[in-house]
C-alpha cells in the first residue's frame, strides 16, 4: 500500500515538473515562464521528495525531506523575487499581447526604488538593454 | 515499472530545460532554465534514491537545493548590478 502511494506521488511530482519545464520551453516571455516555473517546480519537488519518505519510512529520512522540502518552500520565492526583479530593472521585453504593466513608471530605474503614490519619468530609454 | 516512466518524464523535462538555455533570447531567461534544471536534477537525485534503494542520496538532494539557491541569487545580484553592459540587445 505504501509501495503504491509512493509511486502515485513520484509520479505526480515528476510531471508536475514536466509540466514546469513545458512552460519554461514553449511561453513567450520571461515573466509568464517565471511564473511557468517556480510554482510548478516547487510543487514537483514537494511531491517527489513526500513519495521517497513514503517509500523508505524511517523517521531519520522522513526529517530529511521535510527539511528540503521546508528549506524549497523557503528560498524558490526569495530566487524568483530577485530574478523577477533584476530582469525588470535590466529592461527585459514583455510579451507584446501584455495588455497592462502596473510597475511602469513607479520604478526610479537609476536607484531602484519604488515611488507607489506619483509617477516618476522613464530614466532609461525603451531600447537600453543591457543582458 | 511507474519509475522508469518517471525517469522518462524527467529526462524530457532536462532536455527541454537545455533547450530554453541554448536557445533564451537574454541572460535572465537563461538563469530560468538553469533554476528549473537544478530543481528537476533535486527531483531526480530523490527518484534514483528510491530505485537503488540507497537513502544516502538524499542528503546529496539536500546539498544540491542549497547550491542552486545559490547560485540564482548570484546570477540575479549580478543582473541587477548591471549585467553585461558590453552586449548591447
Amino acid at each position: 500500500m505504501a509501495q503504491n502511494i509512493s509511486a502515485l506521488l513520484i509520479f505526480l511530482g515528476a510531471l508536475f515538473m514536466f509540466i514546469a519545464a513545458l512552460g519554461v520551453a514553449r511561453m513567450p516571455d520571461l515573466f509568464t515562464r517565471m511564473h511557468s516555473s517556480t510554482k510548478s517546480a516547487t510543487l514537483g519537488v514537494g511531491l517527489i521528495m513526500l513519495g521517497a519518505a513514503f517509500h523508505f519510512g524511517e523517521i531519520g529520512m522522513t526529517m530529511r525531506v521535510i527539511a528540503i522540502i521546508v528549506f524549497v518552500l523557503l528560498t524558490a520565492p526569495v530566487a524568483a523575487h530577485m530574478l523577477g526583479r533584476a530582469a525588470y530593472f535590466a529592461g527585459v521585453p514583455l510579451w507584446e499581447g501584455t495588455l497592462s504593466d502596473a510597475l511602469r513608471g513607479h520604478y526610479d530605474r537609476r536607484t531602484h526604488r519604488l515611488i507607489s503614490d506619483e509617477k516618476v519619468e522613464e530614466n532609461l530609454p525603451e531600447g537600453d538593454v543591457a543582458v | 515499472m511507474i519509475l522508469w516512466l518517471t525517469v522518462a518524464l524527467l529526462i524530457a523535462a532536462v532536455l527541454l530545460c537545455l533547450y530554453r538555455v541554448a536557445r533564451g533570447p537574454s541572460l535572465p531567461d537563461r538563469v530560468v532554465g538553469l533554476d528549473l534544471l537544478s530543481s528537476v536534477t533535486v527531483g531526480f537525485i530523490a527518484v534514483y534514491a528510491v530505485i537503488s534503494g540507497e537513502i544516502i542520496y538524499i542528503d546529496v538532494a539536500t546539498v544540491l537545493a542549497l547550491i542552486a539557491f545559490l547560485g540564482t541569487v548570484a546570477f540575479a545580484y549580478f543582473i541587477e548590478k548591471g549585467g553585461m553592459p558590453w552586449r548591447k540587445t
